[in-house]
């Protein structure tokens, strides 16, 4: 293996500006939509007193689970010691930290009072979830950001593993957090499942690596740097075996569901009578977020081509946005149970009449600002890999490959 | 001569300057002052203790269908219906969206097709979910069993409404204009039924809900004494919590569901 040398981003200038531009811009109209909410409350937005997160929450999310799987390629290089995922450890820590960020900027900004964030980070109960989390999300980006000191200043790169190893055992400690956040919710038929948290971290495995082969390939491909075609078979693969996780922790998680009457009702509505939950789960998580990549994915002729694999990210990402949709708002949606053996015939606040589920209809605003944690995630990522050294100058089967024949 | 005048016009400006101070100081300060000296005037001088265990009893069977005057009167009492539909909003987002302490549900028996109506509210469990989670301690438990939420240190997170398996609380959604001075309230933080804890810290013994009712179907009081209305009617009465699975030991129980 030949040694690895990184480069900054060598995007010609105005592309790089350009893309910047269209960034910021996306980034600023994220933040008008959240001084128009944050001025009017959130009448202006979908959510209620019933579907209390909305949009934005799903994007948030989405962003922290990702960012904990972000980071996962370059545990892989040093804590499991795969020599060849070590060339691709910076940017994955880089990424860690710059989605980790994006979420966290929308989540903070659809508080309803965001100025209270210096409340939030002084007054803690920490008999909540929620409190742990503040904990680790700030530890984890203190964490990754000494592990990427040590992999950058050569000096420092003999506690490289030390601190890998650190970041990767907080990673899941954060992920367990995040899922845990729905995994205590008792109140809910939906949540309230020990296995939320394991399924988080898996779920994260896969939209943390999509979201980081997307980056990597146009990256190397806007500066033609050369990229190996083993490598992305390796990369690609990967994210197929863990979407395959996904796919089997999805079943595990609704066939136990199944298992016990109480949970009929919600599995009936999720899977059968949930109208647009019903069709999100089946269109966007199952077959567009999990059979479709994977036929792509292991598909001897198309799994090869570059394009085809982008596809299959992208679609991954996308059934990654529709599973949380599904697990935040449709679990929001399907009316608690707070009488078994009535039947709510007439409510004065919308306690599921009939059973009928709780209404809500994303609002524009809500979109945008996820939207904006989305692009202010790859704008500081795009800066990063322009003014520091994140990115190889070739990751070509030779130099990744100790044992390419040439 | 100039140095004269200077020195009036001087004096004069020291003078408006100190006299202005003093009536800004009085503006922002008098209000502060006349609030503490009211506060102190209550009659409970010593903090809530677990002495109490402020609850209630809902007997069912004497909730008429069709009444809505436990609700009229909670939101009268804590300004809820002074809270406007914001312009623009419709009127089915705007019920969907504006605060409801407590609400009148309609159930049918599944087996037997008997029909109860019960008002429904913040249930003031001894082990309150919203409490659990909320990551400042906003959402807080008082000693005497009153579940209420501290409007200082509420980020408006809403993950208390999240857990509350009654759905009992609200998220203030739109600007308030009226702010009642015994429910304080603002936009962007989460609140609900605080047993009307203005009236008993000032020596009250009294809900609004349980005064509009005059079928008598809610009882309220000291569960802890054995001598109080609501441990009598226990007593007397089978009595459930709803979700009792949960075990949350609720302090709002009821007869006939």
């Amino acid at each position: 293996m030949k040694k690895i040398h990184y480069r900054e981003w060598g995007i010609d200038s105005p592309r790089y500006w350009g893309l910047l531009a269209v960034l910021a811009a996306i980034v600023a109209i994220g933040g008008f939509a959240t001084l128009f909410m944050e001025h009017e409350g959130h009448w202006v937005t979908g959510m209620t007193n019933q579907i209390v997160w909305g949009t934005p929450h799903v994007f948030a999310i989405f962003l922290i689970v990702a960012a904990s799987g972000a980071l996962n390629v370059a545990s892989i290089g040093s804590v499991f010691g795969q020599k060849m995922y070590k060339p691709l450890a910076r940017l994955s820590g880089l990424m860690a930290i710059t989605l980790l960020v994006g979420g966290l900027i929308v989540l903070v900004l659809d508080l309803g009072q965001p100025s209270r964030l210096i409340v939030a980070m002084t007054t803690y109960n920490f008999k909540s979830i929620f409190a742990w989390n503040i904990y680790l999300y700030v530890g984890f980006i203190a964490i990754v950001a000494v592990y990427l000191f040590t992999m950058m200043e050569r000096k420092a790169n003999d506690y490289s593993k030390g601190v890998g190893v650190l970041a990767f055992v907080w990673r899941l400690a954060l992920t367990t957090g995040t899922g845990s956040i729905f995994g205590f919710l008792v109140a809910r038929q939906g949540y309230d499942a020990a296995i939320m948290a394991p399924m988080f971290i898996i779920m994260s495995f896969a939209y943390g690596l999509a979201l980081y082969l997307l980056v990597l390939m146009f990256t190397f491909n806007t500066d033609s740097r050369p990229l190996g075609d083993k490598l992305i078979r390796r990369l690609k693969n990967l994210l197929g075996v863990f979407v395959a996780a996904i796919f089997y922790f999805t079943v595990v998680y609704h066939l136990t569901n199944l298992y016990g009457t109480e949970n009929h009702a919600y599995e009936a509505f999720i899977l059968r009578d949930g109208g647009v939950y019903t069709w999100t789960f089946w269109i966007g998580w199952v077959l567009l977020g999990m059979i479709a990549p994977m036929g792509i994915l292991f598909h001897p002729a198309l799994g090869m081509q570059r394009g085809a694999i982008t596809i299959a990210a992208l679609l991954v990402v996308l059934g990654g946005l529709s599973a949380i949709y599904v697990i935040v708002i449709g679990g929001q949606a399907f009316p608690m149970s707070m009488f078994p053996g009535y039947t709510v015939v007439e409510s004065g606040y919308y306690d599921g009449v009939n059973g009928m589920a709780r209404h809500y209809s994303p609002s524009l605003p809500e979109f945008l600002l996820g939207l904006g944690g989305f692009a202010l995630a790859l704008l500081v990522t795009f800066i990063g890999v322009r003014i520091m050294q994140f990115l190889p100058s070739s990751l070509s089967d030779d130099v990744t490959d100790p044992h390419h024949a040439s | 001569m100039s140095q004269q005048t200077d020195h009036l016009a001087d004096k004069a400006r020291r003078q408006f300057l100190t006299k202005a101070t003093g009536v800004a100081a009085a503006t922002v300060v008098a209000p502060g002052v006349f609030l503490h000296s009211v506060g102190n005037a209550a009659p409970r001088e010593e903090p809530v203790n677990d002495s109490v265990r402020w609850g209630m009893l809902i007997d069912t069977s004497k909730c008429a269908d069709g009444c809505n005057d436990c609700v009229a009167a909670c939101d009268k009492e804590n300004g809820l219906d002074q809270l406007i539909k914001p312009e623009g909003a419709s009127e089915e987002q705007w019920d969907m969206q504006r605060p409801r302490w407590i609400r009148s549900v309609k159930l049918k028996n599944n087996l037997t097709g008997r029909v109860t109506t019960l008002p429904m509210m913040c249930q003031h469990c001894e082990h309150p979910p919203c409490v659990d989670v909320c990551p400042t301690g906003a959402s807080f438990r008082r000693a005497d069993g009153i579940v209420m939420v501290d409007r200082h240190t509420c980020i408006g997170c809403r993950y208390c409404m999240m857990a509350c398996p009654y759905n009992a609380r609200s998220f203030i959604h739109e600007n308030v204009q009226l702010k009642p001075t015994a429910t304080p309230r603002g936009k962007g933080c989460v609140e609900s039924c605080n047993l009307c804890v203005h009236r008993l810290d000032n020596g009250l013994n009294t809900t609004a809900c349980q005064e509009a009712c005059d079928k008598g179907a809610i009882v309220f009081g000291d569960l802890r004494d054995p001598e109080s209305a609501v441990s009598q009617a226990l007593a007397k009465y089978p009595a459930v919590q709803i979700r009792a699975d949960l075990k949350l030991n609720t302090g709002v129980r009821y007869t006939d569901v």
